[in-house]
């Protein structure tokens, strides 16, 4: 069944057209195992380099500090985990309590299993760690930070900058970033960012394709213990084609961000305009988020009823993190963000792209304030 | 390797059913063959006693979970079809014994053409002698690792060693079709299961309250659904769009009646689809006393709407009853499944446990539901669902 609005961009997007071809007309014929001695095969690992360092260049970095994993989720593990479990001898970490939960449960994992003391910093009300607490925080055993640069549910742009002077300088810990919703949509500097994450699927690329750029001087164990690929750090035979379409994916993105910036920016302040004129309806996302996310709650009907409302008329959008979207509790980050109970309980995400028309947010807004005015509070 | 050409059927309770068999015999064959449908190469062979299926090369044993299903069958076996006479009967049980791990065993034979030349107890001797001299198996007649029953007839002898117990009760249909109001819980599989087991084929009626309750809702009842077909063969699911419905029972009527009026309209929906299609009862999961719309108060005020008999098999059972069986009959797993129902979903906290037929018919005098149940029935989805779950493309 095809959705008739398609508002959930942040959770997936649909394939470049570019990158799909691409990937049809190599998985056709470059089968090979890129780690053979034969020519068929160099000529992938070739490609792979190539894109590499096409990627390395578009982030200031090395060809060998671009590291091909299978997505966001793998490269924070390995990152995480990775760095902690080569400093044996320091066992604090530092992340916030909005962390996506592949970083948030890694952090868990690392406390209750590894025995780490991790410190959660709390957010403000518009859903932003401060530079300060993680200064306060920071101590002589801290090994990592590890912070997200753009909230994956309201949207809230952490203060990054700011944030990994103060540990590059008053401290000897890494400082790992989650850069999965930051990308095509602001710019990032990776300078004193010791890892950063990246996922090909929030744009337009493959899923199953990730990357962590991992800095020369970040000492890391495998995750994966296996052959000689990714610099002997994540084992198996590599899924070559899925590398070498990152750097074309990061690319058109990056393109793309510029080019339609303003187009996204006039959707995002028609809907915001609109959703505040709904009575009932209150907006989550602070006012500096990134444009193509934008969290409300109407807090008479759950997040639940409110997606399967939207949902009947091919409408889709998101309530949390669809990570998380199964498990039916109240948002995590809205509670974090000091929002009551309820209106945690009600949250909806909407994500939009540069594929979005006025029309589709027009419709949207439509049918959302038939749902509210039928479902709402009975 | 022993090569099994027929499967037994043998019936239960049937038996004893004077003039009605026929109809009862050619129920229960029609019955197994819709579970076995995808296996065209079956061939069934109605008998005053027993149904033959001939195998033709297909293999038994992935069938024998389908047939153990089917109401009306007290047992079954796998058996071969041999010529009539001795040395044949021998042949085929010394090939079974060599087949099956060493033990005790006890041979069994019937003689219903009496004109055979040996007695039963003969051939019991005389195959248990060719058993014992070319197996290392010993006799036992009192508690044996396996039997191996044989069947002299006029035609041919068919010799089975496992008997298969089935689940016994009529042949489903033999009894009329009921009603069956399937929720999603627990309990309404299993009065499924038991209705069906006296022989009465169901159809279910399902409330589903978009956007209140979700799709998965309605794909758990339909699985649900799919779990219990295959004691029928196959299974009509109504499912009636109850939302504004709903809402309207929540504007005008008091919380605390609220969910008697809405088992009120239920039902009323529940007897009209059932009588339009043919159905002589309603069945329901409710069980005496588990919540408020099921104490008997409640079961009267909400009874008082329809004509038809209501059947609730498990109204006297345990909770912990129900889960066992519902575990038996393997919905258990998909019963508690975290989906809402239409019933969970606007529980009120203090909903009335005696309810009065007066108040309630007071609170429905409010709003017209009249024109609201034509317009549920009229938008009603009937789904068919069977046994076999269809094989995706993709897969």
């Amino acid at each position: 069944m095809q959705p008739k609005i398609y508002f959930d961009n942040a959770s997936t997007t649909a394939l470049h057209p570019e990158v799909y071809e691409t990937y049809c007309n190599l998985l056709k014929t470059k089968f090979y195992n890129s780690d053979a001695l034969y020519d068929a095969s160099v000529e992938i690992q070739q490609m792979i380099e190539k894109s590499r360092l096409a990627i390395a260049d578009t982030f200031c970095v090395r060809a060998n500090e671009v590291l091909f994993t299978s997505g966001a989720s793998e490269s924070n593990n390995m990152a995480i985990k990775g760095i902690v479990f080569s400093s044996q001898d320091k066992k604090h970490i530092i992340t916030t309590q909005i962390e996506h939960s592949s970083v948030y449960k890694t952090c868990k994992e690392l406390e209750e299993v590894f025995g780490y003391d991790v410190t959660y910093l709390p957010v403000d009300k518009d859903g932003k760690v401060s530079a300060s607490s993680v200064r306060e925080a920071l101590r002589e055993d801290t090994v990592l930070v590890t912070i997200m640069y753009v909230n994956n549910e309201v949207g809230s742009i952490q203060p990054i900058e700011a944030i990994k002077e103060i540990v590059k300088k008053e401290s000897h810990a890494y400082f790992h970033v989650d850069g999965v919703q930051a990308l095509g949509k602001i710019d990032i500097d990776t300078k004193n960012i010791d890892c950063i994450s990246f996922s090909a699927h929030k744009i337009e690329g493959l899923k199953g394709s990730g990357i962590l750029i991992k800095k020369r001087h970040v000492p890391m164990i495998p995750l994966i213990c296996g052959g000689q690929q990714e610099f002997g750090l994540r084992g198996g035979t590599s899924n070559a084609l899925v590398h070498i379409l990152f750097a074309k994916t990061l690319r058109l993105a990056l393109d793309n961000q510029k080019k339609y910036h303003d187009l996204i920016q006039s959707h995002h302040d028609y809907l915001l305009n609109e959703l505040n004129q709904i009575e009932g309806i209150c907006i989550n996302s602070p006012k500096d988020s990134v444009i193509n996310i934008i969290n409300f709650s109407y807090p008479q009907i759950p997040s639940e009823v409110m997606m399967n409302a939207l949902n009947s008329h091919g409408v889709c959008v998101s309530a949390q993190s669809t990570c998380a979207s199964k498990q039916g509790q109240p948002s995590k980050v809205l509670q974090a963000m000091g929002f009551e109970r309820e209106r945690a309980n009600s949250c909806i995400r909407i994500s939009i792209s540069y594929h979005t028309t006025l029309d589709e947010c027009k419709e949207f807004i439509k049918i959302l304030k038939e749902s509210c005015d039928k479902y709402g509070r009975v | 390797m022993v090569v099994y050409d027929t499967i037994l059927i043998r019936y239960g309770e049937l038996s004893t059913k004077g003039k009605n068999k026929k109809d009862f015999i050619n129920r229960l064959s029609k019955n197994i063959q819709r579970v076995l449908e995808d296996c065209p190469e079956l061939q069934f062979k109605n008998t005053y006693d027993r149904i033959y299926i001939k195998l033709n090369g297909v293999d038994p044993f992935p069938l024998t979970e389908r047939i153990s299903k089917v109401f009306g069958i007290s047992s079954f076996s796998l058996t071969q079809k041999v010529e009539t006479n001795i040395e044949a009967i021998q042949k085929a049980c010394l090939e079974i014994a060599q087949d099956t791990q060493v033990g005790t065993f006890k041979v069994v034979a019937h003689r219903s053409d009496k004109t055979f030349e040996m007695k039963s107890d003969d051939i019991n001797r005389s195959v248990a002698t060719v058993i014992l001299k070319n197996t290392e198996h010993k006799v036992n007649v009192k508690t044996p690792d396996f039997k191996l029953h044989v069947e002299v007839r006029a035609d041919s002898t068919y010799i089975t060693s496992k008997i298969y117990p089935a689940a016994g009760g009529y042949p489903v249909g033999v009894n009329g079709k009921a009603m069956l109001l399937l929720s999603g819980g627990i309990d309404s599989p299993v009065a499924a299961y038991y209705v069906m087991k006296r022989g009465v084929e169901i159809e279910a009626i399902h409330f589903s309250s978009p956007p209140y309750t979700s799709n998965s809702a309605k794909e758990k009842v339909l699985e649900l659904a799919r779990l219990v077909s295959g004691y029928q063969g196959r299974i009509k699911v109504h499912v009636v769009p109850f939302t504004d419905l709903q809402l309207a029972i929540y504007k005008h009527c008091s919380e605390s009646y609220a969910i008697t009026i809405m088992r009120r309209m239920m039902v009323r929906i529940a007897e009209r689809v059932a009588l339009r299609n043919h159905c002589l009862a309603l069945a329901t999961g409710e069980s005496l006393g588990q919540v408020a719309s099921q104490t008997l108060e409640s079961m009267g005020c909400i009874n008082d709407v329809i004509k038809l008999p209501v059947i609730r098999p498990v109204v006297t059972f345990d909770k912990l009853e129900i889960i066992a069986k519902s575990k038996e009959i393997g919905t258990y797993e998909t019963s508690i499944l975290p989906f809402e129902d239409c019933c969970t979903i606007f529980t009120p906290k203090s909903p009335v446990t005696k309810p009065l037929i007066r108040r309630a018919e007071e609170y429905e005098a409010l709003f017209n539901f009249e024109t609201l149940i034509e317009e549920c029935i009229l938008n009603t989805e009937c789904i068919v669902v069977k046994p076999i779950k269809e094989k995706e493309s993709y897969l």
